[in-house]
């Protein structure tokens, strides 16, 4: 398991996310929208779950994550 | 009999038209690329596609979309790997987030080695998905009371198994697949279990609107050839089915006349 910090400072807060099952952490105020960009994911036909409710893609500029938010992206892959 | 009489309109399903009545699989395949090939020699215009998390540790990896494209493809959602109710309906809630639309298909499977449709929890999980306006294409036992149940619930295709998943087997139980759609007011699709070509086609003649494979094209040795198999046994076996076999009989019935032979 990674830690792709992107602020590790003491003085910086930040937010300990699980993502995809993976831990990550964010500076303290960030957006949906801001861990996808710092992911670089595309947005094009994903989803996101944050603490079991949808993000809708209108609101991830605005949704702000929270300490410990439990976060699952999706797409669409081969299936039967 | 002209060429009109002998089109084929398609069929519908949830207010949506379909000309092609065979529905392929996504999974499977060896790459991307043969998905892509396959589909289009199948002439599918609906796919089924699975909701897997993105991979984190490669976000510009390939996507299907990019090679199955949804402006040019229907997609069909499904909820393989649920064994719940609840995990059915939150995959499709991020899939319908994901895709922006509500037609779907349900599976709640019990456990290997069979993969049997677990009844009890289909009927629980398309109660809740139809309570939260999706549209549901459900996979089924081939059990014409539950199927019944299914469309009384609102579930707007019934798709019971010709045989389980991935198991190459045909249909193994037409009288009861002939029995579901004898009694639906909605589309009935054998959904798994078709081996080749001839199953398709044999699907189709028991009066199926259309046929669900993935595993026959993506497992067959060339599975654009068996892609393009297939689409002309979907449509021979309607063509079957709307012509009307011809009665079984032990005994031969002379094919040339029996006067006016030579002495």
């Amino acid at each position: 398991m990674t830690d792709t910090s992107l602020a590790g400072t003491r003085t910086a807060p930040t937010l300990r996310l699980t993502v995809n099952g993976e831990a990550l952490s964010l500076p303290a105020g960030a957006s949906v929208a801001g861990l996808l960009d710092h992911l670089g994911l595309p947005r094009r036909k994903i989803a996101v779950e944050r603490n079991l409710e949808i993000v809708p893609r209108s609101l991830y500029d605005e949704t702000s994550l929270g300490d410990g938010d439990q976060i699952e992206i999706v797409h669409f892959i081969g299936g039967g | 009999m002209n060429a009109t009489t002998l089109e084929d309109d398609g069929w519908t399903v949830a207010g949506r038209r379909f000309r092609s009545r065979l529905v392929v699989g996504t999974g499977r395949y060896k790459s991307l690329e043969e998905t892509a090939a396959s589909i289009a020699a199948s002439g599918a215009e609906m796919v089924t596609v699975a909701v897997r998390r993105v991979n984190l540790s490669d976000p510009n990896a390939p996507m299907l979309q990019d090679f199955v494209p949804p402006t040019q493809y229907t997609y069909l959602p499904n909820t393989a790997g649920c064994h719940t109710a609840q995990d059915a309906v939150r995959t499709l809630r991020l899939a319908r987030e994901a895709g922006g639309w509500n037609l779907v298909k349900l599976e709640v499977l019990g456990p290997p080695p069979f993969l049997y449709p677990d009844m009890a929890a289909t009927f629980e999980a398309a109660a809740a998905l139809i309570a939260d306006n999706f549209e549901v294409m459900v996979y089924c036992a081939d059990d014409p009371v539950a199927a019944k149940r299914l469309e009384e619930m609102g579930c707007v295709a019934i798709m019971p198994l010709g045989a389980p998943i991935g198991s190459g087997m045909g249909v193994v139980n037409p009288y009861m697949i002939r029995a579901i759609k004898a009694q639906a007011k909605v589309p009935v699709l054998v959904d798994a279990g078709i081996g080749t070509a001839s199953e398709a086609a044999f699907a189709m003649e028991l009066g199926c609107d259309a046929v669900l494979l993935n595993s026959a094209i993506a497992h067959a040795q060339d599975p654009v050839r068996m892609a393009a198999a297939m689409k002309h046994a979907v449509i021979a076996g309607r063509h079957a089915y709307l012509a009307g076999r011809m009665p079984r009989d032990y005994r031969a019935d002379p094919s040339s006349p029996t006067t006016g032979t030579i002495r």
